[in-house]
């Protein structure tokens, strides 16, 4: 009885849960690490790397490659959203722009954007260019499956109310086809975003000199493990902020509507 | 009440259908019933020489097997489809499209879930260029079917007798010279199903306005019909039509007429209803 009832009642307090976790693998790991006496260059302990984090912050080094790397994926993101969503409109709601662009998404979608590396650099050279247009590849695809599958998946009814009313084109879109998707698109950019995120990464790992990509592919060369790992705790960190802040975008009035059977 | 309705043509309103025909090209075969020989590819008639006329201002409910094409015959006279052959005269004129003069009551929820009542309501107002004019209208409505106070609801927060209701009103605001209603009561449990009966059949002494209703409650359609409209199965035919000079409020227990008419039609659609 009085379990269940502490169960229930830390169940209601997710933050402190997760923090719990988290506090408790870093214990494990320094536990680990102390236990079997292994070397610092192989794997760093969380006193070593959180020391290293300091050092990394402190000197504006971590500040300098997270900032390089948030501005590649918000452009790159950008682009494809603003690209993406507009043809995948197109590709649900006229057949002639389906049967024409269809088959060559559905072809260059399955291409990792990581064989497109040799070609982007040799498009773009050295920089931000190829490592935005490699993230670019990478959610454009999804973005515009996605919102293709949302628009088809319109009740019928509501383009019959539309057209019932009177409506113009542009009021078909605006009051019909955008609020209808709005929902899915949400679910969509949540995940292209961490796809985003994840291509930074490798995009970094070989085309320019900054980000948190070169961090780690930097301090492997320079055999700091402890910075290698500071590389990847900063990119989780900001990995599941940058979900909650897409994940807030679902919370307003837009998408309620959708959540309730 | 509204003033350009009383000053509009006598004949608006007035929907003839002349030998109507509907075909459906069928995508997968198809077996409704036993006897039923259809296969894939085969041409499906939905409609077959439909001639029907609804008279300006009349309540018409259309009583028919299910699949017989009822909502097909509906969706021609307000113009989401076209005929295979035949014509929909509205008021003398084709029907080629859609169009605010003859709005659709949908079965299932029409309104759009992303709009409040208030906002859904405005949909058909889009002509209306002076802002207070347009909220008047919209005010007037919400009263008329007893919504004051939900305006700014969502649909979803609304129970499933206040969403007909609404949807109701938004097809009434626009001043529509015909309703056409697609079993507007599915859906909705049983006590509300007999208050929108007697909203509706209020509503359009109220308005006067032609009101087509499809139905598959037989009571229905002898509680609230002017005049009542049975098609048989596929390919659909017009089976009987029947005028009801039966005063209102009325009983169909009470009434010889209307209980004589009910067995005549639970005949015609092939159910007994003593089991």
């Amino acid at each position: 009885m009085q379990l269940s009832e502490t169960a229930s009642s830390l169940a209601s307090r997710p933050l402190f849960l997760a923090l719990v976790t988290f506090f408790s693998i870093c214990l494990l790991w320094q536990v680990l690490v102390s236990t079997y006496q292994v070397s610092e260059s192989v794997f760093p302990g969380p006193l070593l790397v959180f020391d290293n984090f300091w050092q990394l912050l402190l000197e504006g080094s971590l500040l300098k490659h997270t900032a390089a790397s948030l501005y590649r994926v918000t452009v790159g993101f950008y682009l494809a959203a603003v690209l993406g969503i507009p043809l995948g409109i197109a590709l649900g709601r006229i057949l002639l722009v389906k049967n024409i662009l269809n088959p060559v998404i559905q072809f260059l979608r399955p291409i990792s954007p990581l064989a497109w590396i040799p070609l982007a650099m040799l498009w773009f050279g050295i920089g931000d260019k190829p490592a935005i247009f490699l993230i670019f590849l990478s959610c454009f695809f999804p973005l515009v499956v996605a919102t293709t599958i949302a628009v088809g998946s319109i009740n019928k009814v509501y383009f019959q109310v539309a057209a019932n009313f009177n409506f113009s084109r542009t009021d078909v879109l605006l009051k019909v086809i955008v609020p209808a998707i709005i929902p899915d698109l949400v679910t969509a950019l949540r995940l292209t975003v961490s796809i985003a995120w994840l291509v930074v990464v490798a995009a970094e790992m070989i085309a320019v000199q900054s980000g948190l990509g070169y961090l780690i592919l930097d301090s492997r060369n320079a055999l700091r493990m402890d910075s290698v790992m500071v590389g990847m705790i900063v990119i989780g960190i900001i990995g599941l902020l940058l979900d909650s802040v897409v994940k807030q975008l679902g919370e307003g009035e837009a998408t309620v509507w959708k959540k309730i059977p | 009440m509204e003033k350009d309705t009383l000053m509009d043509d006598e004949q608006m309103g007035y929907i003839e259908l002349v030998n109507l025909r509907k075909e459906y090209k069928e995508r997968r075969s198809v077996r409704r019933s036993h006897d039923d020989q259809e296969k894939k590819g085969d041409k499906l008639i939905a409609l077959d020489g439909i001639d029907l006329e609804f008279k300006e201002g009349e309540l018409v409910c259309i009583l028919g097997p299910s699949g017989c094409g009822k909502s097909t015959l509906l969706r021609l006279i307000a113009g989401f489809d076209q005929p295979t052959a035949g014509k929909v005269l509205v008021s003398g004129h084709e029907v080629v499209k859609p169009s605010s003069d003859s709005v659709f009551v949908f079965q299932q929820d029409g309104l759009l879930p992303w709009m409040t009542v208030w906002q859904n309501m405005e949909l058909g107002l889009n002509h209306v260029s002076c802002k207070d004019e347009k909220a008047e209208r919209v005010k007037e409505y919400i009263d008329l079917v007893e919504l004051s106070g939900f305006e700014n609801n969502y649909p979803y927060q609304l129970s499933g007798g206040m969403k007909r209701r609404a949807e109701l009103a938004r097809a009434l605001v626009v001043n529509p010279e015909m309703l056409m209603m697609d079993e507007p009561f599915t859906g909705l449990d049983f006590l509300t199903h007999m208050k929108m009966r007697e909203e509706v059949v209020n509503m359009h002494e109220f308005i006067g306005k032609t009101m087509i209703m499809i139905t598959h409650f037989i009571d229905d359609a002898l509680t609230m019909a002017d005049r009542v409209v049975v098609l048989s199965e596929r390919p659909t035919k017009v089976k009987m039509v029947r005028e009801l000079n039966v005063q209102r409020p009325r009983n169909i227990e009470r009434d010889p007429v209307l209980r004589e008419l009910r067995d005549e039609i639970y005949l015609m659609l092939g159910v007994s209803y003593v089991v």
